[in-house]
């Protein structure tokens, strides 16, 4: 192991990277690899009419079902699209337009103050542009959605609620929504209810048919398929207006040839994922308790944030008093090892999120926070660099708050 | 040493982080993120707060293969440099806000912050050199390519500082710093180069602050006057549009009675009247000045040469030191035209800097030879 002198910066990159960053992005699964690279030398556009066309049809198509079967769909609900930003965008504006354009009072979308922001933007593009009326519901210091807010605002007026969108589980600190609380207030009025479920599909149990939703959104990198495809499942009943016009290949709502590699890497990691789901999730639960007790132990300061039973088994989300996390971040990376602090400006300076302050945060709490998250990669060794680590760091980036210039 | 390589995105910083890198430094690249909302400086302004900058600087780290980050120094750099320089213009004085970046910045909320981080000092593309002094001292002179020398704007650092600084480029000139630039693959190699204020889009000082002054100008209007006579000439719309020596831009409709051009002489910022005069009159030979700054221990007494503004001349004077330095007296052996309250006189012995002073008064001592 690296030595442990020091909470040291400098030029970091001499040695493996401990990599406590897989809510961001996770690294791909072999059998996905196996999948994707099997088909990248073969030519045929899946929308072709000739022997290449239809083989590449077909690894379309047959991931679709494996995708349908993973996830307790019909293999018609999955419409491949770039990632989860595109199915949230699609999802979200597809359904306002059809929804309002078949009843003119249906204006108003029901949201949490909590989602990522591939939904908060469209949700805000839609305020600006489509006089969508969008109502951000409150969560508690856990994160979690007030479900009394939900139906109170669904009860004022159901007539004009055109959808409802509450993630699954958040990505920054790992909190489950009452998915089924949802559904359950939502569909007795019609009112159509989507999920954004990238965090969640591999590491809590996902099963679309049971969960009642109408529309739920995944992408494959989360789940170690490639970057650059996803899902959106939606009931084929529900009318959803195209975003992207072009060829009509996903059911004429989505436009645009279609990876087929990309789509046959995204379905084995979905397989994968959803198979292993229940042994990988105790395993990684294991190792986000020991995460947050071994940096407790050195940190004795550190809170951990979310809720602390209801939540993803690979996050641990810890607020570190007195730190710039930005700061303790720069220094973690010095040492080879990778979390991060939430989201980032396009310029790259850390914002304070606004997860945690809808969770009754200060801006500087927000800003002392760091996300670990686990995954399939992650080892016992792992939780040893980051326990050897993170004293001399949290040291170093509370001493550097105090001016020492004159 | 651990270093931080303060990235700007232009070419100066980056090449200055890639010499730091290859003498064997531990170098880590950081871009200041200055502007409280980087997008609203997307165009315009060049230098310090645009989104490309922010990548260009990022491309760089990644060429000479250093870890990269950006620091959120924006309420600092809003509260100590941009309010300043407003401030100062209301009050009818001429700032430098980039000296004033230097000295609260870069040298003291960065240097703050990195030496925290366990770092030993901060390296920037400035054009000046750094060298041991007898006496275990770090000096700070003058660079070798004299029009591209920055030390003027170095001038407020203290030996604290300076002991924590790094200036790679000091000893070579400009061109070479494009070719080399060039050589490493750095493609901000033809970048130009920035001069305006950072933070003032389009270069346009006098809408900025118009915009940005707004109710806090008690002078948005006013008369200027004939410095000799008293008589009105014309108003104007705001003492901030007026630097002392300033020719351009008065817009007075009648011709001095000797035919000559008239220039700005002083600016009375609560009554907002500005008095105009010939050339001749802007003639000075004594300053006096506050809030010295000292690279080293301040000198009771030096003779030695000042220089008033960025690329100004140098002036051959003897300056005299008070209140533990903190006020300065200039007497200028070459008389100066042009001095505005608010710039800053920097000292120099030979060609190393002394220290820095900002000008609060001006005056003409000796009659005309």
């Amino acid at each position: 192991m690296n030595d442990v002198t020091g909470g040291e910066p400098g030029t970091g990159g001499s040695g493996e990277p401990v990599y406590l960053d897989h809510a961001a992005t996770t690294p791909m699964l072999p059998v996905a690899i196996e999948a994707m690279t099997r088909h990248l030398g073969e030519t045929g556009n899946p929308s072709s009419l000739h022997a290449s066309g239809r083989r590449a049809r077909r690894v379309v198509e047959e991931a679709r079902e494996t995708i349908a079967l993973a996830l307790d769909c019909r293999p018609g609900d999955v419409v491949f699209t770039s990632g989860g930003t595109e199915a949230d965008n699609l999802a979200l504006k597809g359904t306002y337009w059809a929804r309002r354009d078949t009843d003119p009072r249906r204006v108003r979308i029901l949201s949490t103050a909590v989602e990522h922001h591939a939904v908060l933007d469209p949700l805000m593009w839609l305020a600006e542009e489509e006089g969508a009326e969008v109502e951000l519901l409150p969560v508690d210091a856990q994160g979690r959605l007030v479900v009394e807010a939900l139906r109170e605002s669904i009860e004022r007026d159901p007539e004009s609620v055109a959808l409802v969108s509450v993630m699954w589980a958040n990505n920054e600190v790992g909190t489950l929504q009452p998915i089924a609380d949802v559904v359950a207030l939502a569909t007795p009025h019609g009112i159509p209810v989507h999920s954004d479920a990238v965090q969640a599909l591999g590491s809590v149990p996902v099963d679309f048919a049971a969960s009642g939703l109408d529309l739920m959104t995944i992408t494959g990198h989360k789940v170690g398929g490639p970057y650059g495809v996803g899902a959106l499942v939606v009931r084929r009943e529900l009318e959803v207006t195209a975003l992207l016009h072009g060829g009509g290949q996903e059911r004429d709502i989505r436009s645009g040839t279609l990876d087929a590699p990309a789509v046959a890497g995204f379905a084995a990691a979905v397989e994968a994922a959803v198979k292993t789901q229940a042994e990988h999730a105790e395993r990684l639960a294991v190792l986000r308790d020991r995460v947050v007790a071994e940096v407790q132990r050195v940190v004795p300061d550190a809170i951990a944030n979310g809720h602390p039973t209801d939540r993803l088994p690979g996050n641990a989300h810890l607020r570190f008093p007195g730190c710039a996390g930005d700061s303790l971040l720069m220094l973690l990376d010095a040492r080879d090892i990778e979390c991060s602090t939430g989201s980032a400006c396009s310029a790259g300076v850390a914002q304070p999120s606004h997860v945690l302050m809808a969770m009754g945060m200060d801006e500087e709490d927000a800003l002392s926070s760091l996300r670990f998250s686990l995954g399939h990669t992650s080892t016992d060794a792992d939780v040893d660099a980051l326990a050897a680590a993170i004293g001399p760091c949290v040291d170093r980036a509370r001493a550097s708050r105090n001016p020492v210039v004159r | 040493m651990r270093v931080v390589a303060a990235m700007s995105g232009g070419v100066d910083s980056a090449v200055a982080a890639a010499r730091a890198h290859e003498a064997g430094h531990d170098v880590t690249g950081i871009h200041l993120a200055l502007s409280r909302n980087p997008a609203s400086y997307r165009s315009g302004a060049r230098g310090c707060c645009t989104l490309e900058d922010s990548h260009d600087a990022r491309r760089a780290a990644d060429v000479i293969g250093i870890p990269f980050y950006v620091w959120d120094l924006s309420e600092r750099f809003h509260a100590d440099v941009v309010e300043d320089f407003m401030d100062e213009y209301a009050a009818g004085r001429t700032p430098n806000p980039c000296l004033r970046c230097n000295e609260k910045i870069k040298f003291a909320a960065v240097l703050d912050r990195a030496i925290g981080l366990g770092f030993d000092a901060v390296a920037t593309g400035h054009y000046a050199r750094l060298q041991g002094g007898a006496d275990g001292t770090v000096e700070l002179h003058r660079a070798e390519d004299a029009g591209k020398d920055q030390s003027y704007v170095l001038g407020v650092l203290t030996q604290d500082q300076l002991r924590h600084s790094l200036f790679p480029l000091g000893d070579t000139p400009k061109p070479e710093v494009r070719r080399e630039a060039d050589r490493r693959g750095l493609r901000v190699a033809d970048k130009p180069d920035s001069h305006d204020i950072c933070f003032v889009a389009d270069g346009d000082n006098a809408g900025w602050l118009r915009e940005k002054l707004g109710d806090r100008a008690p002078n948005h209007g006013g008369e200027i006057v004939d410095d000799a006579t008293g008589e009105v000439l014309g108003h104007h719309g705001g003492t901030y549009g007026f630097t002392i020596g300033q020719r351009k831009g008065l817009r007075i409709g009648r011709p001095a009675p000797d035919g000559k051009p008239r220039f700005v002489l002083d600016i009375e910022p609560v009554s907002g009247t500005v008095r105009v005069g010939p050339r001749d009159a802007l003639t000075v030979d004594h300053l006096e000045a506050d809030h010295g700054r000292w690279c080293g221990s301040a000198p009771d007494r030096l003779e030695g040469t000042v220089q008033l503004r960025a690329h100004g001349a140098e002036h051959r004077a003897v300056v005299t030191t008070s209140h533990g330095g903190d006020r300065v007296s200039v007497d200028l052996l070459e008389p100066a035209q042009g001095i505005a309250p608010g710039q800053a006189a920097v000292v120099y012995d030979g060609s190393r800097v002394v220290g820095s002073a900002t000008i609060t008064a001006t005056s003409r001592t000796r009659v005309p030879a």
